[in-house]
């Protein structure tokens, strides 16, 4: 059988795209860099032990439990305590930029999936796509487009990152009870008031677990992130394993878990305050 | 004479394969769908609802009783036959002007009370307000009105979980006071609800009737409540009316065996021992 290959073509699209477009994607990474700088100034403002009290005091307003709270927060004192915390923040910086973006991005196109069935069947491939696809492959047209640095990682962790919010946005809305739904036409609902007034409000749980969801997935790819150039607790991982320093390695990886437990106690617990009694 | 409230004529809804209905675009061409395996939930219906009146449409489960209330506001598609309601005629309307209608017009109760469970008891009963654009200062004052009304003063506040059944259902009925709307149509509203708290509310549907005069098409599965509630009643099996009357007349002259044996299944008050005498005998 005859060999049939499209590579030639992509690389084709990739050089056209930079000789044509070349403009048009440095704008768009210098609006990513931007927020990103801005996120991070924010961040690295914040004395550490103000994020460790914030991150207290939001832990318990939002659950009431002070063990949990305490933990959350002695957790954010263990990555201080390892020297790694100037590394966290820029690690978080990129990790909050992109789920920032996602969600901008991610709800919009669930809600157009849940609503047209057109659009449903054209994004599940490419959903599909986004999560299996592995990072490296979009990674080095990434770098060519956008160069080395913080954006081409900010834009792969988006790529990997946004498809479960918009899983989730979707599959919320097809949820909603199709018994409200009719009793709100029957008054006269137009299609936006639809889903202004019961389809986007009854579906919030499932939108918050999307976003929980998605900054989990964004803070799996810091590692990866790190080998395109974005600094952060990602490249101490990548020395350690270059140097074969199995306890620095080790390190860095605890720090990225308690990132994570932390991220994803807040979420959680934020996603549970809009759950309403009587929703399945 | 006046007007009717309800006039439908020749109404047919057929369900089916896709491939099968496309070809379905005028009552001739209908038997041979049925034969092909579609199904008519509304048959050939035509009947009239007189304003002010209590018309109940009573039929088991699979009579097509719930697609003709929703035929009426178009929930649901009909596929031949003119509905005209309080003047309108609703299958001519367009997107816009079956929105104004049913905003308007008329407002729907329903078994399951189609509470929006996110929103208080008070934004549930000023959700037809909101729609139609009245600002909120107005609407919170129909809805408390309305709700003081429905026996549910000092519950504004609370989420529809936080109530029973039938004051969930009050709620409904509020909702539907709340648009001004002459005529109501109520999906078996009371078919959930424990027996005695059932009969309260249909009470409760005659106190306020008697205040109200609306026109409702009320469909029910129970022909207690039916006998209970309608000026008139029609008697509905497989897509179309078997009898149409008044209860009396269905009670004293079933038109044909089915309506018989349902007269003669339930016990109803004053015609008890009869039947109980009917069935020793046979």
């Amino acid at each position: 059988m005859p060999e049939f290959h499209v590579a030639g073509w992509i690389d084709a699209f990739v050089d056209w795209l930079l000789l044509s477009y070349g403009a048009l994607f440095d704008g768009i990474s210098a609006g990513i860099l931007a927020l990103l700088l801005r996120i991070q100034a924010g961040l690295e403002w914040l004395p550490w032990w103000a994020a460790v009290a914030i991150t207290i005091l939001a832990a318990y307003s939002l659950t009431r439990r002070p063990g949990l709270s305490l933990i959350l927060g002695s957790l954010l004192v263990m990555v201080v305590a390892l020297g790694l915390w100037p590394l966290a923040v820029e690690t978080l910086a990129v990790v909050i930029a992109s789920v920032v973006l996602a969600l901008l991005l991610g709800i919009p196109v669930g809600v157009l999936m849940a609503e047209s069935r057109w659009a449903n069947a054209a994004l599940q491939p490419v959903l599909d796509a986004m999560q299996t696809m592995p990072s490296f492959v979009y990674l080095i047209p990434a770098m060519m487009l956008f160069g080395l640095g913080k954006v081409p990682a900010v834009l792969a962790t988006l790529i990997y990152s946004t498809p479960p919010v918009i899983r989730l946005t979707n599959l919320g809305i097809r949820q909603v009870s199709p018994e409200v739904q009719e009793a709100a036409l029957a008054y006269g609902a137009t299609r936006w008031q639809l889903l202004k007034e019961v389809r986007l409000p009854l579906a919030m749980p499932s939108i918050l677990a999307g976003v929980n969801q998605t900054t989990m997935m964004a803070l799996s790819m810091v590692v990866i992130a790190s080998m395109i150039g974005a600094r952060g607790v990602g490249e101490e991982v990548l020395l350690a394993i270059n140097r074969i320093d199995v306890g620095r390695g080790f390190e860095a990886g605890l720090a990225i878990v308690a990132l994570a437990i932390v991220m994803d106690r807040l979420t959680q617990a934020f996603a549970r305050r809009w759950e309403t009694p009587g929703v399945p | 004479m006046t007007t009717p409230a309800i006039r439908v004529s020749h109404l047919w809804k057929l369900f089916g394969p896709e491939r099968i209905l496309r070809t379905c675009d005028r009552p001739e061409t209908f038997p041979e769908a049925l034969k092909a395996g579609a199904v008519a939930a509304v048959r050939d219906l035509s009947f009239t609802v007189a304003p002010g009146e209590i018309f109940v449409v009573m039929g088991l489960s699979g009579s097509g009783k719930s697609t003709l209330i929703r035929s009426l506001l178009r929930l649901i598609e009909p596929t031949w036959g003119r509905v005209e309601v309080g003047g309108v005629d609703v299958t001519a309307l367009d997107g816009p002007g079956l929105t104004h209608f049913r905003r308007t017009k008329v407002a729907m109760i329903f078994q399951h009370y189609g509470l929006l469970p996110h929103k208080t008891v008070l934004e549930n009963v000023a959700f037809g307000l909101k729609l139609r654009g009245v600002p909120p200062a107005e609407r919170r004052a129909k809805a408390l009105e309305v709700l003081a009304r429905v026996g549910l003063k000092g519950w504004e506040e609370k989420l529809p979980s936080a109530l029973s059944g039938g004051m969930q259902q009050r709620v409904g009925i509020a909702r539907a006071l709340a648009t001004d709307a002459d005529i109501l149509l109520m999906d078996e509203p009371f078919s959930g609800l424990d027996p005695l708290i059932r009969t309260d509310m249909q009470n409760e549907l005659l106190r306020l009737q008697a205040e109200m005069r609306k026109t409702i098409l009320f469909v029910t599965h129970d022909l207690r409540e039916a006998v209970r509630l309608g000026d008139r009643m029609a008697v509905m099996r497989s897509g179309s009316f078997v009898q149409v009357g008044t209860p009396d007349e269905i009670l004293a002259h079933p038109a044909n065996e089915y309506v018989a044996r349902f007269v003669h299944a339930q016990d109803l008050p004053g015609r008890k021992k009869q039947t109980q005498r009917e069935k020793v005998v046979s």
